[in-house]
């Protein structure tokens, strides 16, 4: 009996821990599966690197390099904003701030991790972009530049917090070492603390881009939605993530705007997890720079 | 032959917040001599050396009393540079803690961050550290590889060498051997001996065999309090406090 219990737990946990596998190669098998018709239509190349996107229009136009290229910059945007402010904030906190500091800053800047994004959308639409409109006269506050400004909030708390984590790993022995050379605190910070969290905080830049990247909601209120290759920050764009959440309800299934949506969506997996992998092996590279093991 | 007095050290009471781990700590350590503390755990051995660069600076609840004088200066004193003074008194750490960077980094690391920009002048020094601190041979073909790829002892000897690149007068060893191999810990040892010919050394230890092979004189403490000072010889042979006596020999510790 007891023999049959064990066997029971240990094939629960195994369904459970290769269920995400699963998953994965579930979401992979689909997306390929609905996107691989369109490549029937028109070339690979010409899909990716097409300066048109009218998928509704008689022939249509499936060239994704506008959706790309907005995506890309107001990715490089959000980090612009995103990385000073939580980089800056997990140095504050991890060197400067007092005890009591520490002890509410750091929930306050998890918390705003967890706002969901449409929070953050509606607070784009209806205060930054008509402040925006006003302040800088430009036709339209949804743009690329507002994106940029909402999404880099979005990203400040994630950088922040596993940027803080990665300062926090060092060890404090570095820092009793570097002061008892006679090396000031500031010396201490740039010069062997932030060296030795590095990678971490490379780690925190990176996943902060993948969350800018995949990130849909605010995007689709606040960026303006034109596919159109952008010629400054302050144009409307349509990045990506906001094309397919835009499109989806209309497009026909299996019709060739179809297969170009799920298209996108691989484009952009295959994007998310070439950053995953590349914060990955920084990471682990770091762990081992340091001596932690794996 | 002369003693000097290098450290002079009266009435030091030290407070963890309200825990009391000093008390009326009255010690001479002389110029050019080897002086180690000894005692049980948590005698207050390392919160006495860490008094002696300001280490314990970086608790927030540390607080001292009384008067504690390197060269007849005080260290506490609030214009005191804290920076020159952890220059002068240079510290060896219980478990070496090498930078994550190149051998010659980590030794060029107190020159750079003390203004020195003279390339030839850091290699000159990088150079003699090591070959004082006996690692030259084994590292000169591999100065800019990571020294955490050296092994524990070899580690330990980067640290004392990194230390002696900025020319200290006293060196502070917070049981240096505690996380290495009887070999390494006896080229350290051999290390200290040869170091004291240039520097005051003052090494907290938890190995009285230790004490009794590299020190001339022996401190030793039992909770807070200094017990008795005298010539490592005379403490190991005629203790004049029974306390001293029953911890050399095994009796409690």
């Amino acid at each position: 009996m007891t023999r049959f219990r064990e066997n029971l737990y240990k094939w629960i946990f195994t369904v459970l821990a290769f269920a995400s596998l699963v998953f994965l190669v579930g979401i992979i098998l689909t997306l390929l599966k609905e996107a691989l018709p369109l490549f029937a239509e028109i070339k690979f190349f010409d899909f990716l690197l097409g300066s048109q996107w009218y998928p509704t229009y008689e022939p249509p136009d499936f060239g994704i390099l506008p959706l790309i290229l907005a995506s890309v910059l107001v990715t490089f945007g959000a980090m612009v904003v995103a990385v000073p402010i939580g980089v800056g904030s997990a140095l504050y906190i991890h060197e400067l701030a007092s005890q009591t500091q520490r002890a509410f800053l750091k929930p306050i800047i998890e918390i705003l991790a967890g706002i969901p994004s449409i929070v953050f959308g509606f607070f784009g639409m209806l205060i930054v972009a008509p402040f925006l409109q006003k302040l800088l006269g430009i036709p339209t506050g949804l743009n690329a530049f507002t994106a940029s400004l909402v999404l880099g909030i979005m990203a400040t708390p994630t950088i922040c917090s596993i940027s803080e984590d990665a300062l926090s790993f060092v060890p404090r022995s570095f820092r009793e070492a570097s002061l008892a050379l006679g090396a000031n605190r500031w010396q201490t910070l740039v010069r062997v603390v932030v060296p030795a969290a590095g990678s971490g905080i490379s780690t925190a830049i990176i996943l902060g881009i993948g969350r800018a990247v995949g990130e849909t909601m605010t995007v689709l209120m606040v960026a303006g939605g034109a596919a159109v290759i952008p010629k400054s920050i302050f144009d409307p764009v349509r990045p990506m993530t906001s094309t397919i959440a835009a499109e989806m309800g209309e497009a026909v299934m299996g019709s060739p705007h179809y297969s170009a949506l799920f298209a996108i969506a691989l484009i952009l997996f295959l994007i998310t997890l070439v950053i995953n992998i590349i914060a990955e092996i920084i990471s682990r590279r770091y762990r081992l720079k340091l001596g932690l093991g794996r | 032959m002369d003693l000097e007095v290098k450290i002079r050290s009266r009435n030091i009471d030290f407070y963890y917040g309200k825990t009391q781990a000093l008390k009326k700590i009255n010690l001479d350590i002389y110029s050019n001599m080897v002086t180690a503390l000894i005692g049980p755990s948590g005698c207050g051995k390392s919160t006495f050396i860490r008094l002696l660069n300001r280490m314990n600076d970086l608790i927030a609840s540390a607080r001292v009393e009384g008067n504690l004088m390197i060269d007849g200066v005080e260290i506490n004193d609030p214009k005191t540079d804290v920076v020159d003074l952890r220059r002068r008194v240079g510290m060896v750490f219980q478990k070496p803690n090498p930078f994550p960077k190149s051998i010659y980094e980590n030794l060029a690391y107190g020159l750079v961050i003390n203004g020195i920009k003279d390339k030839k002048f850091i290699e000159m020094r990088v150079r003699e550290s090591l070959e004082k601190s006996a690692l030259y041979d084994e590292v000169k073909d591999r100065l800019h590889d990571n020294a955490l790829m050296l092994s524990g002892g070899q580690q330990q000897r980067l640290c004392i060498a990194r230390c002696l690149a900025v020319e200290p007068e006293i060196i502070l060893f917070d049981e240096p051997c505690a996380s290495l191999d009887p070999i390494s810990t006896r080229k350290i040892e051999e290390l200290i001996l040869e170091l004291k010919k240039e520097y005051t050394i003052v090494i907290v230890t938890h190995n009285m065999q230790q004490a009794a092979r590299v020190s001339d004189y022996t401190a030793f403490m039992y909770i807070g309090e200094l017990i008795e000072f005298d010539l490592t010889e005379k403490i190991f042979t005629v203790p004049k406090e029974k306390l001293t006596e029953e911890y050399l020999s095994g009796k409690f510790g």
